[in-house]
């Protein structure tokens, strides 16, 4: 929670506007996360494009649960920093990683 | 109880259709293949039907609602595909086993109630997924000739062992 508490403050202090956050696109295809492993930095986006015709989710156990509807999109945003694993909820064996750099 | 022997009973039905694979005229063509993909999901989706109807428990309910919902998006994308390819999927004596099994579990699994349902509901859901996860990689999937009907195959795979995954965290949960 902290880094996104600080980032505005730190931006108003400095008196220079954050970096452009960014937006990672992952995409779904028979039941694999395309890429796997991504490295992102708090505050970007990670988008996922479903093109199965089942619902996945992208879930971290104890952290964010997106739902991602077949043929559709589904997106979060990285609010704290170090390296999260996560998996669909409906197909477990769905299994991506990204890793979220301050 | 009944359990191993429906468990049995699959096991027996797969090693039956597997053996005769010695001989190469005994695989299934595609036309079979198709019938027994497309029996093996509507048997889960009646499963879930029933589920969503007996149980209380909302962990068993939302399992069988994924259930519905994955299998009912396959089969559509099935016969979509045996469309496309103008085949037309052939009844025959592994689909009808597979059917008679079903339907003996599911006069089973209608008696009981509550946490007894719900327990067998979910250990039949593990032991069906991995038996047709073993049909899927032994017999079917290297029996299929057409390439795209071979591939659908191979993401229904991947979909079965997902569920089987999830069927055994819900079972997990039960205990």
């Amino acid at each position: 929670m902290r880094p996104l508490l600080l980032a505005p403050a730190l931006a108003l202090a400095l008196g220079a506007s954050p970096a452009l956050a960014a937006t990672i696109e992952v995409t779904i295809d028979k039941l694999v996360f395309s890429p796997v492993n991504v490295h992102a930095k708090v505050g970007d986006t990670i988008e996922w494009t479903n093109k199965d015709v089942l619902t996945h989710t992208a879930t971290v156990k104890g952290g964010w649960d997106v739902m991602i509807a077949a043929k559709s999109k589904g997106k979060v945003t990285l609010k704290a920093a170090g390296a999260v694993d996560y998996f669909c909820r409906f197909h477990p064996n769905m299994k991506g990683h990204i890793e979220v750099a301050p | 109880m009944f359990m191993r022997s429906s468990t049995a009973a699959l096991a027996a039905l797969f090693f039956a259709s597997t053996a005769p694979l010695a001989q190469a005229a005994e695989k299934p063509t595609d036309p079979q293949i198709a019938h027994i993909a497309y029996t093996a999901d509507t048997i889960d989706i009646e499963a879930a039907k029933l589920a969503i109807k007996k149980s209380k428990n909302k962990e068993v309910v939302d399992f069988a609602k994924d259930m519905e919902r994955d299998h009912e998006a396959v089969n559509k994308q099935a016969l979509d595909l045996v469309k496309k390819l103008k085949v037309t999927p052939e009844d025959n004596d592994t689909s009808k086993a597979l059917a008679k099994a079903a339907k003996e579990e599911r006069a089973k699994l209608a008696k009981l109630k509550g946490a007894d349902f719900d327990k067998a509901y979910i250990e039949n859901e593990v032991a069906y997924h991995k038996q047709v996860n073993g049909a899927l990689e032994t017999l079917l999937i290297p029996s299929a000739s057409n390439a795209e009907l071979k591939s659908l195959l191979e993401t229904g795979l991947k979909i079965f062992q997902g569920h089987e995954q999830h069927a055994e965290h819900v079972a997990g949960m039960l205990k």
